[in-house]
């Protein structure tokens, strides 16, 4: 049962501290620290879906954040849709565009597959900016009107806050319980040994696929609600190479295969970016640090900061799995 | 008895190489069907054509009434056909217990994941592994390797299980308690049909044996007519020591 997973109320836990932290003194600027880590852990749980349970190596994860993103900002800003089912509606899209395409690009493996995710970048970047309804490659703005139904945009940005903390519970949650399920199994099967799991009875192109459409729906979700608090889109920003990359970097520290990785990972990856980004003596580098963070990941602890405790406290895996 | 599993003239050509030439037979209910041949004769070539794992160029294969000629592995096993690997593949980076599980759950009765680990331990107490449950799959030696293969197979519950070379490397105490295995295997109501090199067990297991060579069967009898078939005795005499073997056993 997942409700006795240790995990799961750590996950809850964790969201209610996000939720406190700056509600406390109504501190703005903690909240827009926190709103990064929280889609950093939105992104990097989703992205372990692929990498970590199933073994496929997405580089183009980040389309599905930056569709969604244009997906949501549309409905709820062109066509005043109340933001919530303008975001989720954004999710069932882009999943449902995700299968198609997983079941097309999913019959490649190993390194075919993982260029392909990197032209499914490309080309969706290339149609977005040559889309007219979505502006192009100026991209959109919301208007300072459809901050209005949520009460003007102070308000709408504390609520945009708390829905992406409820998206990130809930990807962790997404996460653990595929992790525990018969399915999960299954991916992991098809992670080991993609021909076997098949000859023991695992329809693999259909997991495949399955699993590659769920990875999807909540970063589009977190898409549309982050895009939106934001106040505009472009082709650019939305689809940013260098984040997809980061996303992996990001589950290679915090370690592969493991909720607790993925979140972890994303957390630190983000805060250190983040640092790096508005320190005025690293700001350029802070690439070449995360190349060589992964380097020394891969080399030095290949199961990234989780692999690593386990090692030395072997039994924190019951409470971390 | 009744028909298991029929086999109508299939074949599979690799480029040049025809590596299952036009071959036909039936597997009875209840029945050790032993297969023979010399290396690279097409014995796994033909397994892999009737889980599904490749493409039949021509011919059919019923399984249990059904028309099976086509589908894929992974809905081969939901009929009730399993295999395991001549060269194993355990699931690495899980434990034995999980690879068995995952036998379970993907097997004929698709069973749930709490039903399937309550068959995977019973499985594992089969094959002589309940007390390695828990270590991790790369860990094994060749010989549990291959006890694995069987116990995941096995897990799926099928009607039919297909051995492909479950002796080899094996020391002479291992052999021995694997034939047990796969005696029990039959007696709990499993059709086997079984490849194998070490001739001694295979002459004393199986009910009847195909032999193929060069990817055409040229025999199919119980053991005793085997041994004296011209034909199979011609196919080994490259193979001295095994022609010996196969005298040997009768
Ligand atoms: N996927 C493949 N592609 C090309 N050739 C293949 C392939 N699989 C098998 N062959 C060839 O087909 C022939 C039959 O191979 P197969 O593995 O069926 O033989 P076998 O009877 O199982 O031999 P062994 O006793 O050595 O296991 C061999 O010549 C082999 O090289
Ligand atoms: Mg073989």
């Amino acid at each position: 049962m997942i409700l006795r997973r240790p995990l799961l109320w750590l996950i809850l836990a964790l969201a209610a501290l996000f939720v406190w932290l700056p509600l406390r003194n109504h501190d703005v600027a903690l909240r827009e620290d926190l709103i990064l880590v929280a889609v950093a852990i939105i992104l990097t749980s989703n992205l372990n879906l692929m990498i970590g349970y199933t073994g496929y190596v997405n580089f183009g994860h980040i389309v599905f954040y930056g569709l969604g993103g244009y997906v949501g900002l549309y409905l709820a800003t062109v066509l005043n849709w109340n933001l919530i089912v303008a975001a989720l509606i954004a999710g069932v899209t882009v999943s449902v565009l995700a299968l198609l395409f997983g079941l097309g690009i999913l019959r490649l493996r190993g390194a075919y597959f993982a260029l392909a995710t990197i032209g499914v970048l490309v080309a969706v970047q290339a149609f977005v900016a040559n889309f007219e309804p979505w502006g192009r490659s100026t991209g959109m703005y919301v208007s300072f009107a459809s901050y209005a139904p949520l009460g003007g945009a102070r308000r709408a940005l504390w609520i945009t806050y708390y829905l992406i903390i409820g998206v990130m519970a809930l990807s962790l949650v997404l996460s653990l319980g595929i992790r525990r399920s018969k399915f999960g199994l299954g991916l992991f099967a098809i992670r080991e040994d993609e021909d076997a799991a098949i000859v023991l009875g695992v329809n693999a192109t259909v997991y495949k696929a399955i699993i590659y459409s769920v990875s999807a729906f909540l970063p589009a979700v977190a898409g549309a609600l982050m895009f939106f608090k934001n106040g505009m889109i472009d082709p650019s920003i939305a689809f940013e190479y260098m984040l997809s990359l980061e996303g992996i970097v990001m589950l290679m520290l915090g370690g592969q295969g493991t909720v607790a990785g993925s979140a972890l990972g994303g957390a630190l990856y983000e805060r250190l970016r983040s640092y790096l980004l508005t320190s005025p003596r690293l700001s350029e580098f802070h690439l070449v640090i995360a190349g060589a963070l992964l380097l020394l990941v891969v080399r030095l602890a290949p199961g990234g900061l989780i692999g690593w405790l386990y090692r030395l406290v072997p039994r924190s895996r019951e409470v971390v799995e | 008895m009744t028909a298991l599993l029929e086999v109508q003239g299939v074949s599979k050509r690799f480029g040049g190489l025809q590596a299952v030439g036009d071959v036909s037979f039936t597997l009875q209910e209840g029945e050790i069907l032993g297969l023979i041949g010399p290396n690279g004769a097409g014995k796994t070539t033909l397994f892999n054509l009737v889980n599904g794992v490749y493409k039949t160029d021509t011919g059919s294969i019923i399984f249990s009434g059904k028309n099976i000629t086509g589908r894929s592995p992974d809905q081969v096993v939901h009929l009730g056909l399993a295999r395991t690997h001549q060269i194993v593949r355990p699931l690495n980076g899980m434990s034995v217990l999980e690879n068995v599980i995952v036998g379970a759950c993907y097997g004929r009765e698709y069973q749930s994941l709490r039903a399937a680990r309550a068959t995977a331990l019973e499985v594992l107490e089969q094959v002589g592994m309940a007390s390695r449950a828990n270590s991790p799959a790369h860990s094994l030696t060749l010989a549990f390797k291959k006890r694995l293969e069987v116990a995941r197979a096995l897990a799926a519950r099928p009607k039919l299980l297909l051995l492909d070379e479950v002796l080899a490397g094996l020391n002479p105490t291992e052999i021995a308690q694997m034939i047990d295995l796969i005696r029990k295997i039959r007696d709990s109501g499993v059709s086997v049909f079984m490849i194998e090199h070490v001739m001694q067990a295979i002459m004393n297991l199986s009910d009847r044996i195909l032999v193929l060579n060069l990817g055409h069967k040229i025999a199919e009898a119980p053991p005793a007519e085997v041994v004296k078939n011209p034909d199979v005795v011609e196919a080994y005499l490259g193979f001295p020591d095994i022609v010996d073997k196969l005298r040997g056993a009768s």
